[in-house]
């Protein structure tokens, strides 16, 4: 196990709504080592991005609050800090990639001097010396003609383009942790993998963990290390990446696994889980999954607590209970 | 049998040029298409953003002019109709579409939503109606109280089966899915495909499935055909397409793939971007990014030719 880089604990983030309160993140755990890849996958709704937003601290408060919990980063509880303090953390030590870099980038400033800024804010360098970095920063996530590029509006450049210069800003204060929130999803299949291929390698080279949040188990199988499954606000299994597809422990994992076409696989149906995720601000009595869980039996009526299993897995499910992976 | 048969299509804008430009660029967003539905069966349209699927769905609806080719939709000249003509003609196919959330009418009951077709092509009245559009919920696996409520009640996979719903309603032949499952969770996606898939199997349809996710496509079709900036450049049948493709795009494609397979390190197979539509490169218009391009490759641009049986390419590699 490497050192431990980030700890979530007990983290509840709510979002106070006319029609109720929606319990969005609802007592999430789980760590991320330095280094490590971690996957956090779910479907639209259970919570995943509500996290990675608690994790930087940009819940937009009201409606949004984090109610209890803390995220520790290097020993220091981020929730404790103050404003001022975690504008360092932001960017510096911790990054964040989104899905839609259209609406992440500045349309009036060219994407070189965005990089800039961010590299003369958090390391306090001159301008000369900022732009050299910048021009550095689009080279090493091989955006060819780096020069010139510096001085493209992110209109002039393509979707795959500007998310590698997202992961250029993202990256430029070398951050010890990077959360990438679904940095795939938005682009086609081609530049889907020339952006994880790129994502990897930069890993692997700078040392850095990653918060891998996605959707697509795929994904998750050729980056991570690790994979946290959440579903309906809480984390219903978590397993080394291996152990995870050799034998899902949880009814919802085995689920969304077998869902999901495969290249070669028949015209026969395709196993599906019924049903939808549950309305957030009225989440069913007891296991979350109950009602969609073709494996229910008279126990599901209680919340079943987060199993230990062997081989560093835990599993949210009376299944588990008392028994191996 | 070919219940839709089109031949040459294309269709090209022209690009505003912008506020201080004048004229503008000719955008070829599809660029002779030839395209074959099969009575009964599914033909899976795939490519990237840009490539002109989308546009070659719309021009088959004629809900957009082509500005040359034909089309005909059992035997009749589609092109040609006109008013009340093409109005009984256009039941004939119908569209499912990607977004369930901005494709129906939010002010609509999804009763009223299924029920204009029916009323517009006076396929019922009355109470027979209403009697319609219950079997026609209970067809998409919706409940008959969905009848009086609106579509924000539902989540997306619900309102993809209202979409569905509508699109039967006034009893199809063909159906034009443009990415019918894109927008939705993977456990939503596989109840709509085996929704589509059991449809057909009662009804006889005859689909036309577009869509990014060669997964998918893979699993509802009978044949597929492969996109690139406006053109067809590979067309097989659908296990064949797979397991031998012949374009280096459609192998790139695939080989970009993320499988579930956990070890597998993703191999970014296609270099670059897809071109813009205004720029199309000359000769193949996949030269740019073919790790196999050569010198023929740039001159001039392979048509697409049978290689073998029912099996189309339009790639110098594979010429006759």
């Amino acid at each position: 196990m490497p050192e431990e880089l980030l700890r979530i604990d007990s983290l509840k983030t709510v979002f106070h709504t006319e029609a109720g309160t929606a319990r969005a993140v609802d007592g999430v755990s789980f760590t991320v080592g330095r280094g490590e890849t971690v996957g956090l996958v779910g479907e639209s709704g259970c919570g995943k991005s509500v996290t990675a937003l608690s994790i930087m601290r940009l819940i937009t408060d009201p409606p949004g609050r984090i109610e209890s919990g803390s995220i520790f980063f290097e020993g220091r509880d981020l929730l404790s800090l103050s404003e001022k303090e975690m504008r360092k953390v932001r960017g510096n030590e911790i990054s964040i990639v989104f899905q839609e870099p259209l609406s992440s980038l500045n349309p009036v400033f060219t994407c070189g001097e965005q990089i800039r800024e961010a590299i003369a804010l958090h390391q306090k360098l001159g301008r000369r010396e900022s732009r050299e970095r910048a021009i550095e920063m689009l080279r090493l996530v091989r955006i060819p003609d780096p020069e010139k590029r510096y001085g493209s509006y992110p209109h002039q450049m393509s979707g795959g383009m500007r998310q590698r210069v997202m992961i250029a800003m993202a990256l430029s204060c070398q951050p010890k942790l990077l959360i990438a929130d679904e940095p795939s999803t938005a682009l086609d299949v081609s530049v889907q993998a020339q952006i994880i291929e790129l994502l990897a390698e930069l890993r692997d080279s700078m040392d850095m963990a990653i918060l891998l949040i996605t959707h697509d188990l795929a994904v998750v199988a050729q980056m991570a290390e690790r994979v946290v499954v959440m579903y309906a606000g809480a984390v219903v299994e978590e397993s080394p990446v291996r152990e995870l597809f050799a034998s899902p422990a949880h009814p919802y994992t085995k689920g969304l696994m077998d869902s999901i076409p495969r290249l070669g696989q028949g015209l026969e149906r395709l196993p599906m889980i019924p049903g939808t995720v549950p309305d957030p601000l009225e989440l069913p009595q007891g296991c979350r999954f109950s009602d969609r869980c073709p494996q229910r039996f008279d126990r599901c009526a209680v919340e079943p607590p987060l199993f230990e299993l062997p081989g560093g897995r835990r599993a949210r499910c009376w299944l588990r209970c008392g028994r191996d992976a | 049998m070919s219940i839709l048969a089109a031949r040459g299509l294309k269709k090209y804008y022209r690009s505003s040029g912008g506020l201080f430009l004048r004229g503008g660029r000719l955008v070829r967003a599809v660029d002779g298409v030839d395209i074959d539905l099969e009575k009964g069966k599914t033909l899976g349209l795939v490519g990237e953003s840009g490539c002109g699927k989308s546009t070659l769905a719309r021009l088959l609806m004629r809900l957009e002019e082509p500005t040359e080719g034909t089309l005909e939709i059992e035997g009749t000249d589609f092109l040609s109709l006109k008013g009340g003509e093409l109005r009984r003609a256009r039941r004939m196919i119908q569209m499912i579409f990607q977004d369930p959330y901005s494709s129906l009418n939010p002010r609509l009951t999804v009763g009223s939503t299924i029920a204009e077709g029916i009323r517009i092509h006076r396929l019922a009245r009355g109470a027979e109606v209403e009697r319609k559009v219950g079997e026609l919920l209970g067809k998409v696996g919706l409940p008959r109280a969905a009848y009086s409520r609106y579509p924000h009640e539902f989540s997306g996979g619900q309102r993809q089966r209202i979409g569905i719903a509508r699109a039967l309603a006034v009893e199809p032949d063909i159906i034009v899915a443009d990415e019918p499952v894109s927008s939705l969770d993977v456990s939503v996606q596989a109840q709509i495909i085996n929704l589509l898939a059991d449809l057909q199997k009662d009804l006889g349809l005859t689909y036309l499935f577009v869509a990014h996710d060669l997964g998918v496509v893979q699993h509802v079709s009978d044949r597929i055909s492969v996109m690139y900036l406006g053109k067809i450049v590979e067309s097989a049948h659908a296990g064949e397409l797979f397991s031998a493709p012949l374009h280096p795009y459609t192998e790139g494609l695939i080989a970009s793939i993320p499988t579930a397979q956990p070890g597998r390190r993703i191999r970014a197979a296609i270099r670059g971007d897809v071109p813009s539509p205004v720029d199309i490169p000359a000769g193949c218009p996949f030269r740019t990014r073919c790790p196999k391009a050569f010198g023929r490759c740039g001159e001039d641009a392979p048509g697409l030719v049978e290689v073998s049986p029912g099996r189309h390419v339009a790639c110098w590699l594979h010429e006759g």
